[in-house]
């Protein structure tokens, strides 16, 4: 069943580290992770929430597939234990597979304070299936799951259930009361789903999100990069004068700016996506697309499109992958189509610099505001453009879950998932781009660095008829080719290229352009290309390169044509005005 | 609002009446309107301990009669 707390309950239990969030469908790949029942090392799959076997989505067809193939030992049912009504059909489908089912009643506190009552043995006796509660937040009866899984390693498959043997023994042992509401649920839609009200207080959270991201995050970012600056003078320089002036290069202006100048901005994406996930936990997204359907209807996409475009704010990559849920394959692909407009983290990065570096305090939420509002606006004129060519047919139902709030345990978790991302990445892309950046930067042998005469100024040159119309000069154009790899590239790659980092090199951008060029990069960094692992998962999710393709090509048309209109009016207006 | 009625029939292929099934909205049940978006958007309702959003077509196609 979706959303039952399948992900938290494999963390609490292995200490994994699964995306959690309320929001129906989080789950979209196989997850899985090692565990100690009694003296047995066993694997434990987590598998995608389904409401049927029946394989007409792609997560169901992902679960039933791999009933099929892998043959489990043991599967545990995990429903909700508010919500038992609607889940027994799943149950009596699963138990005919031939397999020992155990059945784990989670949410257990929710029930509890819903005034639901269950009769655990009285149910376990009628299925003749082990029964158990557990609330896996706060890792309530993670001891007797474990008990229970020891002795059904060991026992026969489950017999197979008829839905109305199901009913039965649901019906006998589950006491739900008439009125079983959530009450504050109740109170807070009545004010955050109001009629008028719901969509202004909508963007002022959002607002308020971006506001509080960037005042506690601005600090802590010249705070590291402090830091990073001190160690390099104080530390690094005096212990590497020893070694010859290339090398000392390579590691210092190379390695060294580069990455330390992408690292200062690890507590500020940390803070993003743990503000995101609070927003996400709470159970506000889905009320975010309850109150954005109608307006995205006229866009082609719907409410559900809306939450994905909001996620991509956090990263694209688990944005695009949560489309899953969207069975319609024009909807989806539409949606897939929109979100690298979406204003990741990594970009925000490049702007907080940029903004940093060319506009005061008082202009810098607006200016940070203004790009995520052409963000939205480009996902959507893409939308539409397109929404004739992938059409929606798909049925928007979906389901609301009531607010919880998220444990302290859960925000470290996330937190920590954003130091490790960060870590993998710079592994990955930013060493590699950083150390090449320099080397193209200040080879052949004798060239100056970060002149025309390096290979780098070679390549500027020869892109400059492209990239002059949009008041983009030569250090940028490099910048932007290496960002096509990762938006961490760049600001990596502009403290490489000016040979500088922290307050210097925001000094060195403030001296090198003026605020309408900045503005026309800014614009074309967010729209064109987000990474190469978006076009990866594009590629994986649609099998298309004709599509993959298309998702390339016509952000970077989109990206030219807004900063060219852009720049050429702006430089307009200030000859004449 | 907070209209009640009772399901008798779902007027749609079997596709869209397994989703709405596993929901909890199956002939017989009982649902409550919670509230309707402004601008023609999705109805919130609600259905046992869950709570379901819709778009007023799909809305169209459950039959209730009031109770």
């Amino acid at each position: 069943m979706p959303n039952t707390g399948k992900s938290t309950f494999l963390n609490r239990l292995t200490g994994a580290q699964a995306k959690v969030g309320n929001w129906p469908g989080l789950t979209v790949s196989v997850l899985s992770a090692r565990l100690m029942v009694g003296d047995q090392m066993a694997q434990l799959i987590d598998l995608p929430g389904i409401y049927d076997l029946s394989a007409y989505s792609e997560d169901e067809k992902v679960v039933s597939t791999y009933l099929e193939t892998q043959k489990p030992d043991l599967i545990l049912f995990m429903m909700n234990a508010s919500q038992v009504d609607r889940q027994l059909n799943l149950l009596s489908q699963v138990s005919s597979n031939g397999t020992p089912v155990v059945v784990v009643m989670n949410m257990a506190d929710e029930a509890k304070a819903l005034g639901i009552e269950i009769k655990v043995d009285l149910l376990s006796q009628k299925l003749g299936l082990p029964v158990c509660l557990l609330s896996a937040k706060y890792g309530q009866g993670t001891e007797q799951l474990q008990q229970r899984m020891r002795e059904a390693f060991r026992s026969a498959p489950a017999r197979a259930l008829s839905p109305a043997e199901v009913q039965e023994a649901f019906k006998t042992s589950v006491m739900v009361p008439a009125q079983a509401s959530h009450l504050l649920t109740e109170r807070i839609d009545k004010v955050l789903l109001h009629p008028w009200l719901g969509l202004p207080v909508f963007f002022g959270v959002m607002l308020l999100l971006f506001e509080g991201v960037f005042s506690i995050g601005k600090p802590l970012q010249d705070a590291m990069s402090w830091l990073f600056s001190n160690v390099r003078t104080q530390a690094l320089e005096p212990l590497l004068s020893g070694l010859p002036l290339v090398l000392q290069g390579l590691l210092l202006d190379g390695l060294y700016n580069g990455i330390s100048t992408v690292a200062s901005f690890v507590p500020l994406i940390i803070l993003f996506f743990l503000f995101l996930g609070i927003v996400e936990d709470t159970g506000y997204l889905s009320r975010a697309a309850f109150l954005m359907d109608a307006l995205m209807s006229k866009f082609g996409m719907d409410g559900r499109s809306f939450v994905m475009l909001l996620m991509g704010f956090g990263c694209n990559v688990p944005a695009l992958m949560g489309t899953r849920v969207i069975r319609s394959k024009g909807l989806r692909y539409l949606t897939m189509l929109s979100i690298p407009f979406s204003l990741c983290s990594a970009r925000l990065q490049v702007f907080v610099l940029f903004i940093a570096a060319m506009f005061t305090t008082e202009q810098a939420p607006w200016v940070l505001f203004s790009l995520y509002v052409v963000s939205i606006a480009m996902a959507m004129f893409t939308s539409l453009i397109f929404k004739n060519k992938y059409v929606n047919i798909d049925a928007f139902v979906l389901e609301i879950p009531p607010y919880r709030l998220p444990t302290l345990r859960q925000m470290i978790l996330k937190g920590w998932q954003e130091v490790r991302n960060f870590l993998t990445r710079t592994t990955r892309f930013i060493m590699l781009g950083v150390l090449l950046i320099w080397v193209l930067t200040n080879f052949p042998e004798g060239a100056t660095a970060g002149s025309l005469e390096t290979w780098a100024g070679q390549l500027s040159h020869w892109m400059a008829p492209l990239l002059q119309p949009l008041g983009i000069n030569e250090q940028l154009t490099i910048a932007l080719v290496f960002g096509f790899v990762a938006k961490e590239v760049v600001i990596g790659a502009l403290a490489v290229i000016y040979g500088h980092q922290g307050q210097a090199l925001i000094d060195a951008i403030f001296h090198n352009m003026d605020w309408i060029s900045a503005y026309s990069f800014m614009l074309f960094a967010l729209i064109y290309t987000p990474c190469v692992s978006t076009i990866a998962t594009i590629r994986n999710e649609t099998k298309s390169w004709a599509f993959t393709a298309l998702s390339v090509v016509w952000p970077l048309c989109v990206a030219w044509l807004v900063s060219f209109m852009f720049y050429q009016t702006a430089m307009m207006v200030r000859l004449h005005g | 609002m907070g209209e009640r009625g009772r399901i008798f029939a779902i007027d749609s292929d079997i596709d869209l009446k397994q989703r709405l099934a596993s929901l909890g909205l199956r002939e017989g049940c009982q649902v409550q309107v919670l509230r309707k978006a402004s601008f023609g958007g999705p109805l919130h309702v609600r259905v046992g301990t869950t709570e379901v959003i819709m778009r007023r077509s799909e809305a169209q196609r459950i039959m209730t009669v009031p109770v």
